[in-house]
């Protein structure tokens, strides 16, 4: 066992405990970054100017009238911009644009007295626009040929002469859908200048450190003079890793012009009309089965939605294709992935950051051609496992594949599948329009960022005189327990009772250059630098008591508040004086960096993760045949973190991702309008009202989590896994569990195709197909009725679901492109 | 301009306010009670729930104007003598709350709906929260947390 992963007897860390920040919520004492208006004194109100075309040149921009209007302090245009006019890091994202790349994007932004003020100064700013062609559907960028970034390929054996040698070839499509974050708490920035000039940009912000570097690109500073804090978010998913750079930026602009505090907080209508979303993908697929449904080839095009910059695309895609094969082996394996440039919002992170999307296509197929294959879904998936030894397509040998099948037998025990499969049956066969379907689905997902360098974290530990420990780190509190999380690792490691130890909020100043708080990765990551650094203080310490008790540093132990060794101990707080007395450094910086990782972006090939991590669902739902409505009846889960650092965090981690996973899968219905009207390209679901989250009314009726047990990480900080993503792939069980409720209403053994979201709409369409197919249809007819081809094995014959392949000249993902801002020339 | 007087967590306060001007930018701006924040604009998400002289309103449907004479509590009143109302309690120690933004308005409308039915079935309390969105939890946790701070009334009540 390592002793990154070794746990003391009675740590702090595994102890049930509510989130830190619980007593400032529920009495509404927690601040978030608009919070902070009131407390600034002649803060400025931004509003932008937004386009109402989809694509189109910026002519003339007219802001005098803006100035006539009471309040109006100033309009901020491309003009203003001392530094680079871009707020990302590949140079595609002009701040202040002269050619409007999607609906809603701002042109320019007006600064008033009151928000009402900007709002009409916003109001009153003329632009002259051209409007050009807008591409808007993944399916017209295909057919106009426009991608943007790279174009990687993930390829592993000879995927034709695995399907050639594959019993059964079945080839088909999907559409998947995107999804909007809605976290509860929409952008927000404040900036400040100080008397020395010092920018200080308050931020609802997942990445500040990218915050800080893109506010400096903009105003010309050196990364010194701009600091950013994000106090806390109320809400990120990912969607507050890249998209608050640009918002922050016109806020210090402002701030640094007018030499008074600036604040934007979009209003949700501008949040989902100017900010990216989960990408939005298609897939084209062809797949071979053995005699024995075992899967021997997969060859699939990923289509992602990439909106009108890159973003975070690339990577997205990245990790779309390394998640393809789910929990699968597969022999032989040709991923192609590619970004379509659409004129919508740049679609970005979304928990998950394109493995749903990916894994997706593979559970998709499973439930698709099961009843081909004439094999129980539940069946085909198991069978198709990883076992110990084998690898995934891009080369990083599976650890541990034995735990999502002891996952796997554990639900089916805990869940009685097995008894409940037959009361289904019973359930079905005695009710003529209504069913029942009940799925059982895995997840593996890789923990580590992809691109190797984002892998490494710091934190700050200081020890007052008085024996007080405040801690600082690298990762920021978007209500996902990190902080919490992070209390108990440095509890832990300095042997203190956790009221001992408080935690100061996420500043660049106090920690630099650190990643994204993103990948799951916040807790391995910063509780490895915290533990580091408390290490560091207890080393030193040891020596101090050492000398005090006469004993060996080695003999040492830090436990309850006591130093101890020898039989006899001294509290903390004596041996924090003795140190200080014996000018003894009482703080330390800590460092880490995950070992063992190493990945190249453009073969595609390496081990990017640490680990995987591991679980699965199980989940019954009822759906009415009249109207496609359903219920989920109850929903089973096990889940691997691993030895869980704070199991409340964790278990709502879990039940929260599963919701987020279910809604994306099965009500969240994004719609852009795709029609050649005036109002192309505009989201119409703007807002709660049109856009459907999950709300009480869809919780199943039954839900149970329960995690994992023996389930020791070793190399990961005091024994745990990463658990922010991974849960939200659980939801999978639910869209199987309706794609056999809803083929219960055709004859047996029939497939369905269910689009994504499977909305009641999309589930009476599914029920629709299987109802119209006959009871003897030939295997290629009730493929058909699924949307799923059987490849004839005549290679001359040309599939209409054959994926694209790449041309010759298609460009890699190259390192470069996931290099940060300031570590190289935008490209 | 109108003038209001509206009595928030039991101070008197008398302001001069826009009669479009919605409650919750009246708290929030104007008296400074950032405890209740605005989530969705559109009366969906229920983050900016309130009480308005002791039933739960959505103080982004509200106008200011409409509270003139009235009493408003909010999160931040809800504690008696520095003492956390049973509801707040049972949501700290069930960790029916993540990132928080939704708490306050969930908080508000779970005291409304346990004012009203002080042992509801676990069917009675998903049905009373139905307006207000969590992002984050799930719901699980929030729906324990309401059975809780039920049970935890409903013992005050016989023992006092």
């Amino acid at each position: 066992m390592s002793s990154l992963s070794q746990r003391p007897a009675d740590a702090v860390v595994g102890q049930a405990i509510p989130h830190e920040s619980a007593t400032l919520h529920v009495t509404g004492a927690a601040l978030y970054t608009d919070d902070l208006v009131g407390r600034t004194a002649g803060v400025l109100h931004a509003w932008p100017v937004q386009s109402p075309h989809a694509r189109a040149t910026v002519t003339a921009l007219r802001v005098e009238a803006a100035y006539d209007v009471g309040g109006v302090v100033r309009v901020l245009t491309a003009a203003d911009v001392p530094g680079l006019n871009d707020a990302g890091v590949k140079g595609d994202e002009p701040l202040f644009p002269d050619e409007a790349c999607y609906v809603g994007q701002a042109v320019c932004w007006v600064l008033g007295e009151t928000l009402e003020a900007a709002r009409v100064g916003a109001a009153a700013v003329e632009v002259d626009y051209a409007p050009l062609p807008a591409i808007i559907t993944v399916r017209e960028a295909i057919a106009a040929d426009a991608f943007q970034g790279g174009q990687p390929t993930l390829a592993r054996g000879d995927v034709e002469s695995g399907l050639a040698a594959a019993t059964t070839v079945f080839a088909g499509e999907i559409d998947i859908a995107g999804q909007e974050h809605f976290y509860l708490e929409t952008h927000a920035s404040i900036a400040l200048v100080d008397e020395a000039g010092q920018v200080f940009v308050q931020s609802s912000t997942q990445h500040p450190s990218e915050t800080q570097s893109i506010v400096a690109q903009v105003l010309a500073r050196p990364s010194n003079a701009v600091t950013v804090q994000c106090l806390r978010m109320g809400g990120g998913f990912g969607g507050k890793e890249m998209q608050p750079h640009g918002l922050a930026a016109v806020a210090a602009l402002g701030a640094t012009l007018t030499g008074r505090p600036v604040r934007i907080r979009l209003n949700r209508t501008q949040d989902m009309t100017m900010t990216g979303k989960r990408h939005g993908f298609h897939a084209q697929w062809r797949v071979g089965f053995d005699a024995d449904a075992r899967l021997v080839a997969l060859d699939a095009t990923l289509t992602s939605d990439g909106g009108w910059s890159l973003d975070l695309s690339e990577p997205v895609l990245a990790r779309a294709l390394c998640h393809i094969d789910n929990a699968y082996w597969i022999p032989d394996v040709r991923v192609n992935g590619r970004i379509a440039r659409t004129n919508k919002t740049s679609q970005t992170a979304f928990r998950g950051f394109g493995g749903p999307q990916g894994m997706l296509v593979i559970e998709d197929i499973l439930g698709r051609c099961a009843p081909l294959l004439g094999i129980d879904p539940a069946e085909l998936r198991r069978r198709n496992f990883y076992v110990e030894g084998q690898a995934t397509p891009y080369g990083q040998r599976v650890r541990h594949p034995e735990r999502l099948v002891h996952a796997w037998d554990d639900l089916a025990a805990r869940a009685d599948l097995g008894r409940r499969r037959e009361e289904v049956a019973v359930f079905n066969a005695e009710h003529p329009h209504a069913k029942r379907g009940l799925a059982i689905t895995p997840v593996k997902f890789g923990i580590s960022f992809n691109f190797t360098t984002f892998n490494q974290a710091g934190a700050l530990v200081h020890v007052y005189t008085d024996g007080s420990v405040l801690i600082n780190h690298g990762g920021t509190e978007m209500g996902q327990g990190l902080h919490t999380k992070m209390l108990q690792v440095a509890a832990t490691r300095l042997g203190l009772p956790l009221e001992r130890v408080r935690l100061a909020p996420t500043r660049t100043d106090k920690v630099p250059n650190t990643s994204a708080t993103a990948a799951s990765s916040g807790a391995d990551l910063n509780g490895g630098a915290v533990k580091h650094a408390c290490e560091q203080i207890t080393g030193r310490l040891a020596e101090v008591a050492a000398s005090g008790l006469g004993i060996d540093p080695s003999q040492v132990t830090f436990a309850d508040g006591l130093v101890a060794g020898g039989g006899d101990s001294l509290t903390w707080e004596q041996v924090v004086a003795l140190a200080y007395a014996q000018r003894v450094q009482l703080w330390a910086s800590g460092f880490y960096r995950t070992e063992g990782l190493q990945w190249d972006s453009t073969a595609m090939q390496g081990s990017p993760f640490k680990y995987f991590a591991y679980g699965v669902a199980a989940c019954e739902v009822e759906v009415d045949g009249f109207t496609g409505a359903y219920r989920t009846l109850r929903v089973d889960i096990v889940h691997d973190v691993g030895d869980s650092l704070s199991p409340l965090v964790d278990i709502g981690q879990i039940e929260g991702g599963f919701v987020q996973g279910a809604g994306w899968l099965t009500l969240e219905d994004l719609r852009w309008d795709e029609s050649d009207g005036p109002t192309r390209g505009r989201l119409a679901t703007q807002s709660a009202s049109t856009y459907k989250l999950p709300s009480l009314s869809e919780m199943p009726e039954v839900f149970t989590v329960s995690l994992l047990e023996h389930a020791h990480e070793d190399g990961v900080v005091y024994g745990s896994k990463a658990v922010g993503e991974p849960p939200l792939m659980l939801a999978f069980s639910v869209r199987e569990a309706l794609r056999q409720a809803a083929a219960a209403f055709g004859p047996d053994g029939c497939a369905v195709h269910l689009a994504t979201p499977a909305t009641p709409e999309a589930v009476w369409w599914a029920i629709e197909s299987a109802r119209s197919q006959p009871v003897e249809a030939s295997l290629p007819h009730r493929a058909e009725a699924a949307g799923v081809t059987i490849d004839s094995g005549d290679p001359s014959a040309q599939d209409e679901h054959e994926p694209d392949q790449p041309e010759p000249d298609a460009p890699p993902i190259a390192p470069e492109s996931e290099q940060l801002a300031d570590s190289g020339s935008p490209r | 301009m109108s003038r209001i007087t509206v009595i928030v967590d039991g101070v008197s306060y008398t302001d001069e306010v826009e009669p479009r001007t919605l409650l919750v930018h009246y708290l929030r701006e104007t008296v400074g009670k950032t405890g209740t924040v605005v989530g969705c604009d559109t009366s969906n998400c229920g983050a900016c729930t309130v009480h308005l002289d002791g039933t739960s309103v959505k103080s982004c449907n509200v106008l200011a104007v409409q509270a003139d004479g009235h009493e408003v509590t909010t999160i931040e009143g809800l504690s008696e003598n520095g003492e956390l109302h049973p509801v707040q309690k049972a949501f700290h120690e069930c960790h029916a709350l993540q990132c928080g933004y939704c708490t306050p308005g969930m908080i508000m409308q779970a005291c409304d709906v346990l004012k009203n039915n002080p042992n509801p079935s676990e069917q009675e309390i998903r049905e009373g929260l139905e307006g207000n969105l969590c992002r984050c939890t799930g719901y699980h946790n929030i729906v324990k947390a309401v059975q809780q701070a039920a049970g935890e009334l409903s013992s005050q009540a016989v023992s006092s």
